[in-house]
């Protein structure tokens, strides 16, 4: 490792048994971390303790396992909320991944049109206007999409260059006195591109629009501070950041949570009930109907304290380093082409990329063959594919556990797929 | 994991030279499939006269697996009658969802058994299977258009 990196990787493989898999007989090089992380053992005996100690359904039982049920529940929601500079941990509503929490923000939109009472700044319709940009993962697309379909608003976004970041030349075209709300991912699950914030947030206040990101790939990655980044909402999920699945969170701003409809209902979510109307909680119980995810709430704040026991600035620095290593070795492929920003600036260690004209599900077979697992495809992504003319791309993707050696390994692969369909 | 399992010089020889590839007239069925996982695509169109599938014709991009398959599916159903294309299909399907317990009858699916190894690889069956979907639903679209056809 390089001295800039505070990161003890050989410590941090070792809390993760599922390194040491063998695929065939070969190692796992495990390069697959934006579509999900690895779970370190910190996090599966923290979930294993509380099923085995304390299991119980939270907020209703009187008996001891409920109470401690609740607590941890609880507990793990103030923890996600001091990881994210929240204000206050009412703010953070705990959903199933990220795309669910990106579409409670669009239905509270869409319901507000059946509701006369409805809070004007959900209130849209034709001549309004939703922004997001052409590098969208589908979860931070379709939602608003469909929305847009639904009510009459237009649905405009924020362009790519060739070298793969936003078009903000034209910001003020794109943003205008008619948006409504701009939604933007913050890092980019194919192009790898971090995106710069405050040009947006800048134009979104003046033009009165709710501003949010959609955090998945950055949260795991880089400090975030909601507080700092002054927007109104942020979505991400809890197995892209060593966490469990069957958890995410949408963080916003307490006033705007009072404001929204809810999205899904039923028990848990409300004040009183009757056969005729309901009124219902405050938030965050307001978006939580149903029993949530427990022990998953559990297992994400161990995440978080694994992340924060690590340092977020020694990751970012790790993947920084892992970054530009990755640009490095893969630019000297003969025939290698990446999609994306080519410098290890303003860019996350995922790196996608074409190679000669095999096809991704071919090279991701070969190099699985190798023990080395990367995504193949379209990466939810499809409009970004499409803007850079490529059906599918190969994409590597590292994190706090990853080495130079496997980005070595996966070069050396890449000569193997070479020789199978060259 | 056997890669030479998978990936067989006669997979490799039909995706590098594929078989009756392009769009060609007449035809009476059309039918575009996705591969949402992967984002393969096939666009492919049946020309059926009297009884007998006269012409297959299709444009893909995807990988070597689906490209290949419906490079071999070409041949082994054009020219045939209608009613044995389809038992190729049911055939070359049940081979397909074998998960890796069938060779295939080689009398009757030749070059087709070569994508056995395929289906222990169930993210790839769904490649395999993309042009023959392709097929069965440009067939349904044919015969929809012709009148006075009765023995499918």
């Amino acid at each position: 490792m390089e001295a800039a990196s505070k990161l003890d990787v050989e410590a941090v493989r070792a809390d993760f048994p599922i390194l040491q898999r063998r695929i065939g007989d070969k190692t796992l090089a495990y390069l697959d971390s934006a579509a999900t992380s690895q779970k370190p053992v910190q996090v599966v005996e923290a979930m294993r303790r509380f099923t085995e100690h304390s299991n119980a359904n939270i907020s209703r039982s009187v008996h001891t396992l409920g109470a401690e049920a609740t607590v941890a529940y609880e507990g793990a929601r103030a923890r996600v909320a001091e990881f994210i500079g929240a204000g206050n941990p009412s703010e953070v509503v705990f959903t199933k991944n990220s795309t669910e929490a990106i579409n409670l923000m669009a239905y509270a939109f869409q319901n507000a049109v059946f509701d006369p009472s409805a809070d004007s700044r959900f209130k849209l319709g034709p001549g309004d206007e939703v922004v997001v940009t052409e590098m969208e993962h589908h979860a931070n697309l379709i939602p608003w999409q469909q929305l847009c379909l639904r009510t009459g608003a237009t649905l405009k976004w924020i362009g790519i260059t060739d070298a793969g970041r936003l078009e903000l030349e034209n910001l003020n075209e794109v943003i205008t006195e008619r948006t409504k709300v701009i939604s933007f991912v913050h890092v980019a699950n194919l192009l790898g591109t971090v995106n710069p914030t405050s040009q947006i947030t800048a134009r979104a206040r003046e033009v009165g629009a709710l501003v949010g990101l959609d955090a998945s790939q950055s949260v795991p990655h880089m400090p975030v501070d909601v507080t700092e980044l002054g927007v109104d909402f942020i979505a991400f999920t809890g197995h892209k950041m060593l966490g469990p699945t069957g958890i995410g969170v949408l963080w916003a701003k307490a006033d705007l949570l009072d404001a929204m409809p809810p999205f899904l209902t039923g028990g848990s979510m409300i004040e009183t009930v009757s056969m005729e109307r309901t009124t219902f909680a405050k938030a965050p119980a307001k978006f939580e109907a149903g029993t949530p995810p427990i022990a998953e709430a559990v297992g994400l704040a161990a995440a978080i304290d694994y992340l924060d026991k690590l340092g977020m600035e020694n990751i970012r620095a790790h993947e920084k380093d892992l970054a530009a290593y990755m640009l490095e070795q893969l630019e000297s492929v003969d025939g290698l082409e990446i999609i994306g920003p080519r410098v290890p600036i303003g860019r996350s260690a995922t790196v996608s990329f074409t190679f000669a004209d095999i096809h991704p599900h071919d090279v991701g077979q070969i190099l699985d063959a190798e023990g080395i697992a990367v995504r193949v495809g379209h990466h939810c992504a499809k409009p970004t594919c499409e803007r850079f003319g490529v059906n599918a791309t190969t994409r590597a993707s590292g994190y706090v556990y990853n080495t130079h050696e496997e980005i070595d390994r996966l070069v050396e692969a890449l000569g193997q797929v070479r020789k199978v369909f060259g | 994991m056997n890669l030479d399992e998978l990936y067989q010089e006669v997979i490799l020889d039909h995706y590098k030279r594929p078989r009756g590839a392009g769009l060609r007239e007449p035809y009476e069925g059309e039918s575009h499939q996705v591969n949402p996982t992967c984002g393969d695509e096939i666009t492919l169109r049946v020309h059926v006269e009297d009884g007998k599938v006269a012409d297959v014709s299709y444009d893909n991009v995807g990988c070597s697996i689906s490209k290949a398959s419906a490079s071999v599916m070409y041949e082994l159903i054009n020219g045939t009658t209608v009613n044995d294309a389809l038992a190729k299909l049911a055939e070359f399907t049940e081979l397909m969802n074998s998960k890796g317990q069938s060779e295939g009858d080689e009398d009757s699916l030749e070059d087709a058994v070569a994508f056995a190894g395929v289906s222990k690889y169930p993210m790839r069956v769904k490649c395999a299977l993309l042009g023959w979907m392709a097929f069965k639903d440009a067939l349904v679209r044919a015969e929809a258009s012709i009148p006075g056809r009765t023995d499918a």
